[in-house]
């Protein structure tokens, strides 16, 4: 019999299934490996069919997404009775991602500013006598951990090809690696950036610039050039992409395994290359990272050491 | 009644300067309010920006790093260090909701024990005009 596998989606943009579809061929190998018995984007399985099987029928559940409902939530809980390994697939589920930003606002605020002077949605919606109740919308957005125990996570926004084809086979394979593990390697970016070797020995900045001001040369370090790259801080395993496109890294794949909370370490990494002493001068070149958090925490607000913004 | 609030501050003091300096309050019996819990490192460059923020995380209402004057790093410029980061990082604070008061940074000199008793005196009497902190409630999903 076949390994079962599932995959799932909670608050997420629809990146990371297609980061699946992306295998191309190599999917059609992975899916006679595998029985994949639940991926509501692709598959017409219901709730039901995963409710009927029994507790741990599953070799292996991808949960992608952040958890920022109840019905996220149950799902998540649900999939974890039914699987043996869970799996945080993309940064959204390993750290909360872009949709943890939301940890700035609550869920009044967020609900008032999307609907403003609009109909703000109801828990219960009564319509022909039938009762329609909306999972409940939580006031801070959670990484997949927080809810239940995971066994690997997958890092990126979204993963590359690469990462999930690797991840796959180390399901597969005799050897699982460690639990907790985080399924790329454990070094910086900038160690297998192709511009690595165009970075100076003592990076000193006298100005941040920011993406629109500049047109930056395609082989010379971005940070050199005064662009926030957050390459120093972030894990390696994407094949610097964004920097092949000659944009910065902003921290999707998130920190290495020494790093507690990735924001704290990739603004230590910024601060330390400004080339100022005087308080006004720092001031000044802070002023071209009008968002910090937005800027740090891009992808992992939830999971950081505050999590969120303090609730009013 | 209920019991008057007691602002709980972290202090970094480096090993150079403000630790000592503090050192020579107490020696001096200079008397200032108790409010700080001190962790002597080495160098006010050496406070990681995740000791900030984990000390907030586990309830601080406040967090104080001292070092020596601009210029009198015992290791030429780790306090230059500190003062570039604690900009960038109280701008991130801020964003978090955090008060600008809860977070300071002070050049404290060995030879200034009675500047330690003023800048912990007036940090206290701060916190407590702004009250505890409400700590964000950041495990809990709901």
């Amino acid at each position: 019999m076949k390994p079962k596998i599932a995959f799932y989606w909670c608050a997420s943009c629809g990146g990371c299934e297609e980061a699946v579809v992306d295998l191309d061929e190599a999917l059609l190998d992975v899916a006679g490996a595998v029985e994949i018995v639940f991926w509501p984007v692709a598959l017409d399985f219901k709730l039901k069919d995963l409710e009927a099987m029994p507790d741990g029928s599953i070799l292996a559940s991808f949960i992608n997404g952040a958890i920022r409902n109840s019905d996220q939530r149950e799902m998540a809980e649900l999939l974890r009775a039914k699987s043996q390994v869970v799996v945080a697939f993309g940064v959204c589920a390993q750290l909360g991602g872009i949709p943890g930003l939301a940890n700035l606002s609550d869920a009044n605020g967020i609900l008032a500013e999307a609907y403003r002077d609009g109909v703000t949605p109801q828990k219960f919606h009564r319509e022909n006598g039938h009762v329609l109740t909306l999972p409940e919308f939580f006031d801070t957005v959670a990484a997949l951990d927080a809810v239940i125990d995971v066994d690997y996570y997958v890092p990126g926004c979204p993963p590359t090809t690469n990462l999930v084809r690797d991840a796959v086979n180390a399901l597969l394979g005799p050897d699982l690696p460690p639990k907790g593990a985080v399924l790329a390697p454990d070094q910086a970016l900038c160690e297998q950036c192709p511009r690595k070797d165009s970075r100076p020995e003592k990076l000193l900045l006298k100005e941040f610039k920011r993406v629109h001001q500049i047109v930056p040369d395609q082989q010379t370090c971005l940070l050199a050039q005064g662009v926030v790259c957050l390459g120093p801080a972030t894990r390696a395993g994407c094949d610097a992409r964004c920097i092949c496109g000659n944009m910065p890294c902003t921290g999707c794949f998130g920190p290495t395994s020494r790093v507690r909370d990735f924001g704290a370490k990739a603004l230590s990494a910024i601060a330390s290359v400004i080339d100022c002493n005087e308080e006004s001068a720092i001031a000044q070149v802070m002023d071209a990272i009008p968002d910090p958090v937005g800027t740090f925490y891009r992808y992992s607000l939830p999971s950081s050491l505050l999590g969120r913004r303090r609730m009013e | 009644m209920p019991e008057a609030f007691e602002p709980k501050i972290v202090a970094f003091f480096c090993n150079w300067c403000t630790y000592l300096a503090a050192d020579l309050a107490g020696t001096s019996r200079i008397k200032y309010a108790p409010n700080t819990r001190v962790v002597r490192v080495m160098c006010s460059g050496r406070v990681d920006p995740q000791f900030v923020l984990e000390a907030f995380a586990k309830g601080a209402d406040g967090v104080l790093i001292g070092g020596c004057h601009p210029g009198d790093c015992h290791y030429q410029e780790g306090n230059y260090k500190a003062r570039r980061r604690y900009e960038l990082l109280r701008r991130l604070l801020h964003q978090m909701g955090i008060e600008d008061e809860r977070f300071r940074l002070e050049w404290i000199s060995a030879a200034e024990g009675e500047r330690v008793k003023t800048v912990i005196n007036d940090m206290v009497e701060k916190l407590r005009a702004l009250g505890p902190r409400v700590p964000a409630r950041s495990r809990e999903v709901a």
